[in-house]
């Protein structure tokens, strides 16, 4: 009951961002000393894999700490298998960006590593979370240095970004606040493990606009083009990777979890609205001009893809949209990582001026050719193990998504290929000058682990979908993520089995 | 013969405190050397609030049972104690504030005096128990404060501000009085408590008179429609009394008001509940609304203390037990925000010469690091972002409005935050994502000038927002002991 483990995860990169902050370091050191607290924290998460005992389906590495009594709200937090998964993602995603950040050289180093591992700490505590006003505050939390990450560091077009996603998420997040505290009250304690479902559909709403805002789903998405383009793209890669994943597991803990009535009502809207996004996301990040306008709108897609795989609410769907948050965030991360790359060589992410880039750089090359083929779900990579799990679960509750899903699987093809060959292939880009070198040390250091990664995943998706929820199939979710006081499983009893 | 009461003088402590040093402070005036009244000044006037703070919270400790004493003319009880702890605490940091001030040295005894003796005022008018206090209470600390906003009569706009206020308070003192004459006359009582149980409820006159009662204390708390006078007022004031004001003010007139309506008034409870409801939510809209559209930054925080008022008043709405913690509470990290930012903007002004408008913050924050970050954690304090007591703060006034029933206010109140975001988030954005470059400041050479005392003012209220954050259980506790004297 009184593990530190956890809290050691969020309060390591939060006490790293203190130090970087208050003591006077130059830029090298600052740097250093960021990357070597993101690299500690990957080693606590490995120790937490070790010690995380996946045959139960249990909370673990649980602690509790009363804040104020009246209202009953307390330091609680710990983990789940699904959420230790995605602690991984964050703190793995974290260091690469930070090590990628300390390798590029950031104005204001000290301002921007300490804001870097300050994101990374809240976070970890929007998934490890047990209490819901604990949720919220570091939900709110992660909004503050993203907001300054992207406006003081971001492109040209930085302040109006900002503005926008600021206004945007602001919006969703107090109206999570204002449900929050109804139905905290309503249940008479803000722990999320005692908190029972409740019916009421306008709570569910207050919830999944918030989550839709930050993941972001499609018709809230307003924000996602000019602060994925803004952001430098190391933040971009943190916020599609790893952001956009606090809102599907807000979903997943939460919205469908406590709500099992109105996720039931609301599942058919839901469901279309997350169809459109991943067939109108696909759409656009095919017409996008420019990279990260390829990839920040196929971010859109695969969110959509996961809310589908959530809201098939089964077995099937859930375990493969655990693994697709996984996937996507490493992928969208590396192709992050990889964009920044590339415009600093070409001073461009046009890609009307970019175009064979291969020709002399075979490392480049193969990085971005197998991290996009890993985007496109080919077969026997952990994307298309997630995908098809999704659409498998979809499939279980009625086939005209899955098709859909399906369909859009060749958008992603046709998007992600066309990002290669303009990158890659065709002729030379006016952009592109031949001193422009390949991939260095440095970056390769970066992007060829999360590149590992996701080989290694693809050879073993089940180390992730097969023990996300505990040990035993049939029970999964009632035992993993439903943990009313009586035992019962709502979803069991709001979702028909017999689809 | 008149009848002598007896005098508790220990309950008359915070206010003798800060009477005295006013005395003192006058005295220092004409007899301290010129040379060293600036320093000999300020310290009086500290360690005067100093006493009063310390003497506050002893008699928060020693009050567990409210009762009204002087021939119940105040109440002791530890409503009127924790508001003094608060008000003197304001003032204490108003000091450290107003201390690196360019003020003339000619009047600078007089001022430290008026901020005691608007500070005793204060902390008599929180623990008014009948009509006839409630009034000295409200014309003792307000005329302190009319002279206080015009003491600086070499700054732009200080005597403006000083009439505003004067002629503007004037009406809100008057519609007070007479609100206090028609509920005297409706219930022939002066003591709250008598007043509830007069029994005259739903006598047109009371009525009328609680209608008066509650827009004189409206204009004191600045809220819509009442608050005209703030924006000028907050501009044209010198800076740390602007800061004063916005802090000590609002913890006096909202306290006060959530004292005179639930003692005196609980048999009209279902009509002022949506007075009070109407007016926090005019005053969310406009102080809100109103704040986008700024440039100066004391004005642009001067509707955001509007918006503000409207907030607070929602736990007064909601009428309670809850509400009073919510209240309590939220004006603990309220102050400290308050205090804070107009501190960093004084700094401003100082360095620069100029009134502080967003555009003159350009780069702020990078070059005055600390300044600059403890403006941006008082900006999303404002707008209840967590790791600030105004997080909290805000959830509390949140769970109090759902405990009355009134979830709409709630949706009001997050509506009003949400339009917030734009302009706190402004002032965050000139100071960190603007380039003092653009501002093509002539260079006067060295650097700005060192002000240890604004510097120790500003990280308190850094360390009481945030601290505030972290500590809710004891602070809740204080605010708990405090709603207790309150018949809720």
């Amino acid at each position: 009951m009184n593990d530190w483990l956890t809290t050691i995860l969020i309060l390591l990169p939060i006490a790293g961002a203190l130090l970087v902050w208050l003591a006077p370091l130059d830029r090298f050191w600052a740097g250093s000393i960021a990357t070597l607290v993101s690299l500690v924290e990957v080693g606590f998460w490995i120790l937490s894999v070790d010690r995380f005992q996946f045959g139960r389906s249990t909370l673990q590495f649980e602690q509790q700490q009363t804040w104020f009594r009246d209202l009953g709200v307390s330091y609680h937090v710990g983990q789940f298998a699904f959420s230790l998964w995605l602690v991984g993602l964050t703190t793995i995603v974290g260091a690469a960006t930070i090590a990628y950040a300390w390798w590029v050289g950031r104005e204001r180093a000290r301002a921007y590593f300490g804001l870097m591992l300050f994101l990374t700490g809240a976070v970890v505590g929007v998934f490890t979370a047990q209490d819901l006003l604990v949720f919220y505050a570091f939900f709110e939390a992660m909004l503050i240095p993203l907001y300054v990450l992207i406006g003081v560091w971001g492109g040209p077009g930085r302040l109006g970004a900002t503005l926008k996603f600021v206004v945007y998420t602001v919006a969703g997040s107090l109206l999570m606040l204002a449900a929050i505290v109804v139905y905290g009250l309503q249940q008479g304690t803000f722990d999320l493990t005692k908190m029972g479902p409740s019916s009421n559909e306008w709570l569910f709403l207050g919830f999944a606009v918030a989550f839709a805002v930050k993941a972001p789903l499609f018709p809230f998405h307003g924000w996602l083009p000019d602060a994925y383009r803004e952001a430098p793209p190391e933040v971009a890669a943190v916020l599609s990777g790893v952001v956009s994943k606090a809102a599907a597991y807000g979903f997943l803990r939460i919205a469908v979890t406590k709500f099992p009535g109105p996720t039931h009502d609301t599942r058919v809207p839901i469901l279309i609205l997350a169809t459109i996004g991943l067939v109108y996301g696909a759409l656009l990040a095919f017409r996008a001009p420019d990279v990260r306008g390829v990839i920040a709108y196929s971010s859109l897609s695969q969110m959509g893809l996961i809310t589908l795989g959530i809201f098939a609410v089964n077995d099937l769907g859930l375990s493969g949209a655990v693994l697709q948050m996984v996937n996507h965030g490493l992928i969208s991360a590396t192709l992050f990582l990889l964009a920044g790359m590339i415009e600093r060589r070409a001073a461009t992410g046009e890609l009307a001026l970019l175009g064979g880039m291969a020709r002399g750089r075979p490392l480049l090359a193969t990085i971005l050719l197998t991290a996009g083929v890993m985007a496109l779900a080919v077969p026997l990579s952990t994307a298309f193990a997630g995908e098809f799990l999704i659409l498998a679960g979809l499939f279980q509750h009625f086939w005209v998504y899955a098709v859909i899903g399906a369909g859009a699987i060749v958008l992603a093809a046709m998007y992600t290929l066309r990002l290669i060959s303009a990158v890659l292939h065709e002729r030379v880009g006016p952009a592109v000058s031949d001193a422009a070198l390949d991939l260095r040390v440095g970056e390769l250091a970066v992007v060829v682990p999360l590149v590992a990664l996701l080989v290694g995943l693809s050879a073993w998706p089940n180390a992730v979908s097969g023990h996300s929820f505990g040990s035993m199939p049939s029970s999964r979710i009632s035992n993993a993520i439903v943990e009313t006081p009586g035992g019962t499983n709502e979803l069991a009893a709001a979702v028909p089995k017999s689809r | 013969m008149i009848h002598k009461p007896h005098i508790d003088w220990f309950a008359l402590g915070p206010e003798d405190a800060l009477i005295v040093a006013a005395f003192l402070l006058l005295l220092m005036a004409v007899l301290v050397p010129r040379r060293i009244r600036k320093p000999a000044s300020a310290l009086v006037c500290a360690t005067g609030y100093l006493t009063a703070f310390v003497l506050s919270v002893l008699l928060a400790d020693k009050s567990p049972h409210g009762k009204p004493i002087i021939a119940d003319a105040i109440f002791r009880d530890r409503w009127a104690a924790v508001a003094g702890v608060l008000i003197a605490g304001c003032g204490l940091v108003a000091v450290l504030i107003s201390y690196g001030e360019r003020w003339r040295e000619r009047f600078v005894s007089e001022y430290y005096a008026l901020l005691a003796s608007a500070g005793a005022g204060m902390i008599f008018f929180v623990a008014a128990s009948n009509l006839m206090t409630l009034f000295l209470g409200l014309e003792w600390f307000s005329i302190s404060l009319y002279i206080l906003c015009a003491i600086d009569y070499d700054l732009v706009g200080s005597l403006e501000a000083g009439l505003k206020y004067l002629i503007v308070g004037a009406v809100g003192s008057a519609t007070l009085l007479f609100g206090s004459a028609l509920v005297y006359g409706a219930s022939g009582q002066l003591d709250f408590d008598k007043i509830a149980t007069a029994g005259h409820t739903h006598d047109p006159l009371l009525v009328v008179g609680l209608a008066m009662l509650i827009v004189g204390l409206a204009f004191k708390s600045s809220a819509a429609p009442f608050h005209m006078w703030t924006p000028d007022v907050y501009q044209g004031a010198p800076t740390p009394v602007t800061a004063f004001m916005s802090s000590a003010t609002k913890v006096a007139a909202l306290m006060v008001t959530y004292r005179v309506l639930i003692t005196a008034f609980p048999g009209e409870e279902h009509l002022w509940t949506w007075a009070i409801a109407g007016i926090a939510i005019a005053s969310l809209a406009v102080g809100n609304i109103a704040a986008l559209t700024q440039r100066n930054v004391k004005r642009l925080l001067a509707y955001s203390s509007v918006s503000h008022a409207g907030f607070m008043l929602i736990p007064i709405a909601a009428a309670n037990a809850l509400g009073g913690r919510a209240l309590v509470y939220y004006l603990i990290p309220y102050c400290a925000l308050s205090l804070g930012a107009f501190a960093v903007v004084a700094a401003r002004e100082r360095e620069l010469g100029t009134p502080v408008t967003l555009d003159n913050l350009a780069g702020f924050a990078w070059e005055r690091p600390f300044y600059g970050i403890a403006m941006a954690t008082f900006m999303f304090g404002f707008l209840g972002f967590p790791l600030t007591g105004g997080f909290v703060g805000k959830f509390y006034v949140f769970a109090a409005a759902y405990e009355h029933g009134w979830w709409w206010l709630i949706v009001v109140g997050v509506a009003g935050t949400i339009v917030s975001a734009a302009y706190y988030l402004a002032v965050v954005r000139a100071m960190f994502m603007r380039e003092s470059a653009e501002l093509q400041l002539m260079p006067a050479g060295g650097s700005p000038p060192r002000d240890m005392l604004l510097g120790t003012g500003v990280a308190v209220c850094l360390a009481v927002s945030v601290g505030s954050f972290f500590a809710v259980q004891p602070l809740i506790d204080v605010a708990h002991a405090a709603a207790r004297s309150l018949p809720f």
